[in-house]
């Protein structure tokens, strides 16, 4: 696609990055520009996704091409810290970075008393005092060919979290990312980007949330690069909890290197139009990668899941498990993709997707994809769709529980295989709690009314 | 180098055993693909006027189509215009018993193991034998005939049936259906052609033997299958084609079509040309085989053992649109060498309570690259609908590939749905019990694998099964390890 052919609604970005240049022109370094620049062209080349590709087939993303949306800044007034409430992580001792409108506001913010060597600052920051370390690692990563919304969020991003973790340094608490778009006005954008290096034989717990604060349609185009270097171990939770009106798209790119432990679970609640990737690149031997993941689909949300695991070197092992729960007209999208080069020799890879359709006009696309260029390998996946289990529940209305109870009983217990399977007990628990929260409500099907 | 790998590479290296060309003067049409070939075929054909709109609608649309480039599989660009679009024997004289029929090509049919008097004398199965597009010998007519059953090859029944090749021709597969299948719309030459009326259960196993002879001719079957209300069939086709060096192109289209209460089995062995051990020559395979369940209680299976060609690249699919209906899929697919497949199935659940089973069993040797590729469809009135798909795949040698692309699309909050598929070698363990029971490591692995294949060769009938498994011995079994 030339820069001509461009859907007229696309190009508006090409006018947007050369503002955007133009006031960055005075403070930003000149490789980063090149960057944004590079990105730029590309995106320039292949714009936005289509339904005609093969990876977007069941995501339209017309609404979000379609809309006029309007670089944020930070608001006038900032929000208080009862506002963050429901988006922190209460009791838990966390790090805690804030981004209102994608811009690093430290009065809501805790990171003192880091262990020694740990670097947790902006990506802006970092770009200016460590600019070897970041050059070597943003956007050095990219297994898959990038698509536009990464592309957009190379050329356009504003600010996201730095960490670094030395060589041998466990950080003990956890890391917590808290991006909240809050605004009066509707269409706001942000495009957070987030760097996390992990030096040979570190460990980091990293918590990344997305939120809105007023029920206005805002667009989040997220990326997050982590890089695990021998024997690093990451814990990765993402907690995407956006107001019902507003747009997700994020990707996490994840490099590792030999022997190193990624872990990485997702809970995806809100949005209208909601899209998730993450890309696994397990370039050492001996990796070992679990990808879980939970969403929840009410009234019109589209919740669009996208992983990646490419098996590179030999000895690896990858799990994954997502679960879904759809309810109202929502749709479901999953898409998991396991790649075993031939070099890839003793893989063991497993996969699995199940989904609940709670109601009639509920939908879910499922693709979960085999390919493997190796024979010494094990490889499985699964995907199942259906409703609840009606033995199941009518042995807990004979046990005396009314109908609604019993159904969010088993739902939750469906949806709970996810949060036990969450290495960090805090969390556990506080999400186990919380998603009674997120369960679609009084559903009926029409199955039920037998 | 280890015994067990000595026995993969001499099963691998194994030549194909069917390749010989029978000489027989063809009629065969120059090259090239224009409307006055098609008004051609049609001529020759003494086709009626409407079979000629539909071929010529076919053809202008086919015009406008581009080339499919999803699948995953790789050949250099076909050139349309340098293929034969009709190829037939000599039309000598009027056949009356099999006597008559050329004894070169006889002698042909009995290096395939097909003889015709053994067939009718052992097997019971009637043979309508294809040769090169049209058909030279049908057996078994007169019984069939007493049931009421049409039986024949697909220009007879233009000539003879007219009115059910109007009413049926292209509503499971339309002429603008998919590059290949139009392709095929506009100038098959011959197919077969059934029709089992009302409440008959066919008595014997119908079989055709397709068979590419004449070098650079694409051969282009379109088959029909018609079970009315209540009735029974099952037919088996089979293939195997001379070794040649060029690619041939084979785009056949199947069309079953299921009436209320009815029944349609379909099995296929596929063993043409596969190409020789560096991927030179051999047939590129792209079929379209649909069949629509259109009554209620109706049931299609399909079954296919594929161990040939040098590309595959088809989807025997299954519309669910009465009630209560069942589709189902079992397969086997082999590639060995550089062959390539891509195949798999699709079942499109439309009716109340309907339902379906896949099973499919690819098994990738030498260079070959198997795929797997599927669409379960549950739309929001397929209430209660099921699907089970099972695919494993089975890898042999490090340089070739096994892929999955299932689609699973539900739109309705009473259906149940489970897939599964896993790939792996034949454990080291496994071999070495048998082999410590005092098995040779080939015949542990011609176990193994049969066993990994049962489930589908159970499906198939008797006749068949013993050829598939004869099949597998040939180009499958013994290179696995």
């Amino acid at each position: 696609m030339s820069l001509a052919m461009l859907h007229k609604q696309e190009d508006r970005y090409l006018h947007e990055f050369s503002q955007l240049q133009a006031d960055l022109k005075a403070h930003e370094v000149d490789w980063l520009s090149n960057i944004r620049q590079q990105a730029m062209q590309h995106y320039a080349t292949v714009g936005l996704p289509t339904l005609k590709q093969e990876e977007w087939r069941f995501t339209n993303i017309a609404p979000i091409r379609d809309t006029n949306f309007k670089r944020a800044a930070l608001p006038e007034s900032l929000p208080n810290a009862t506002a963050l409430q429901p988006y922190s992580l209460g009791d838990i001792d966390a790090y805690q970075l804030v981004f209102i409108n994608g811009t690093f506001t430290k009065s809501l913010s805790r990171i003192d008393e880091l262990p020694n060597g740990v670097v947790v600052s902006t990506l802006q920051t970092a770009a200016h005092e460590r600019p070897a370390l970041v050059q070597a690692h943003l956007g050095r990563h990219w297994g898959a060919a990038v698509h536009g919304f990464v592309a957009l969020n190379t050329a356009l991003m504003q600010d996201g979290a730095f960490i670094f973790v030395p060589k041998n340094v466990v950080v003990e608490k956890p890391i917590h990312l808290l991006f909240l778009t809050t605004a009066a006005d509707e269409h706001l954008v942000t495009y957070p980007r987030n760097l996390i290096v992990a030096e040979p034989s570190s460990q980091l717990r990293l918590i990344e949330s997305y939120a809105g604060l007023d029920g206005v349609s805002y667009f989040t185009n997220a990326v997050t690069e982590v890089c695990l270097e021998d024997s690093a171990v990451v814990e990765h939770t993402k907690l995407q909890l956006e107001q019902s009106k507003a747009f997700h798209m994020a990707t996490t790119q994840v490099h590792q290197a030999r022997a190193s432990h990624f872990h990485s679970q997702v809970l995806a609640v809100g949005g209208k139009l909601s899209r998730n990737e993450i890309f696994a690149v397990l370039n050492g031997e001996g990796c070992e990668t679990t990808l879980n993941g939970l969403y929840f689909g009410n009234s019109a949300q589209l919740v669009d899941s996208y992983t990646c695991i490419d098996h590179r070197q030999p000895h690896c092992n990858s799990h994954e498990l997502y679960k879904g729960i759809l309810a109202g007209e929502s749709r479901g999208v999953f898409n998991g993709k396991i790649v075993v080069r031939p070099e890839a020799q003793k893989t063991n890879a497993k996969q699995s997707n199940s989904c609940l359709l709670l109601s009639k006009d509920a939908i879910i696309d499922t693709k979960p994809q085999l390919e493997i260029f190796a024979d010494d390998v094990k490889c499985t996946h699964g995907a199942t769709v259906g409703q609840l289990d009606a033995n199941a529940l009518f042995y807990l209305r004979s046990r005396g529980m009314d109908l609604a109870s019993a159904r969010s009983l088993l739902t939750y217990a469906f949806a709970n295989e996810v949060v036990d399977r969450m290495p960090f007990p805090p969390l556990q628990q506080k999400l186990a709690e919380r998603i009674w929260g997120y369960l679609p409500g009084e559903h009926r099907s029409e199955g039920e009314v037998r | 180098m280890s015994r067990s790998q000595q026995t993969i590479e001499k099963f691998t290296e194994q030549e194909y055993k069917y390749g010989f060309v029978t000489d027989i003067a063809a009629d065969t049409l120059p090259p090239g693909l224009d409307e006055e070939k098609i008004r051609f075929i049609s001529a020759k054909k003494q086709e009626p006027e409407f079979m000629l709109q539909w071929r010529l609608k076919a053809f202008h649309k086919w015009l406008q189509m581009q080339e499919p480039t999803w699948p995953n599989v790789t050949y250099p660009p076909i050139d349309y215009q340098a293929i034969s679009y009709y190829s037939a024997p000599k039309p000598k004289k009027q056949l009356k018993s099999l006597d008559e029929v050329d004894p070169e090509l006889r002698q042909t049919f009995e290096k395939l193991g097909i003889s015709l008097e053994e067939q009718k004398r052992l097997a019971g199965v009637a043979v309508d034998a294809v040769f090169d597009s049209v058909s030279v010998a049908t057996t078994f007519k007169d019984k069939l005939h007493e049931l009421g059953i049409i039986f024949c090859s697909f220009s007879e029944a233009v000539q003879n049936h007219p009115e059910l090749v109007k009413k049926y021709l292209g509503t499971v597969v339309p002429y603008t259906d998919n590059f290949f299948a139009t392709l095929n719309s506009a100038v098959f030459t011959d197919g077969s052609f059934v029709y089992i009326p009302k409440g008959v259960r066919c008595p014997m196993e119908l079989s055709t033997y397709f068979r590419i002879n004449e070098a650079n001719t694409g051969q282009f079957e379109r088959t029909l299958i018609i079970a009315e209300e209540g009735s029974y069939v099952s037919y088996l086709e089979g293939c195997t084609a001379p070794m040649r060096d060029e690619n041939q192109l084979h785009a056949a289209v199947v069309e079953l079509v299921a009436l209320n209460n009815a029944t349609i089995k379909y099995s296929t062995v596929q063993n043409w040309y596969p190409g020789d051990k560096n991927g030179k020559g051999g047939i590129y395979n792209f079929v379209t085989k649909r069949g629509k369940c259109k009554g209620v209680n109706s049931k299609i299976s399909w079954t296919q053992v594929e161990t040939g060609s040098a590309i595959t690249w088809k989807y025997p699919s299954c519309i669910l649109q009465g009630d209560n209906s069942v589709g189902e899929f079992y397969s086997v697919a082999l590639t060995n060498n550089y062959q390539q497949a891509d195949t798999g199935t699709k079942m499109l659940h439309l009716g109340k309570n309907t339902k379906s089973t896949i099973v499919s069993k690819g098994i990738s040797a030498g260079h070959g690259q198997n795929s797997y590729r599927g669409l379960v469809r549950m739309q929001p009135g397929a209430s209660n609908s099921r699907n089970y798909s099972q695919c494993d795949s089975l890898l042999i040698g490090d340089k070739c590939g096994a892929h999955t692309f299932p689609y699973i699309e539900v739109k309705n909050s009473s259906s149940q749905l489970e897939h599964e598929a896993s790939t792996s070698k034949i454990g080291e363990d496994q071999l070495f019990y048998c082999r410590q029971r005092g098995l040779s490591t080939e015949d542990a692995v011609n176990m193994i694998v049969n066993g990994f294949c049962k489930e589908v060769f159970r499906e198939l009938p008797m006749e068949f099964a013993v050829e598939a498994q004869k099949l597998l011995e040939v180009s499958l079994e013994g290179s696995v390890g």
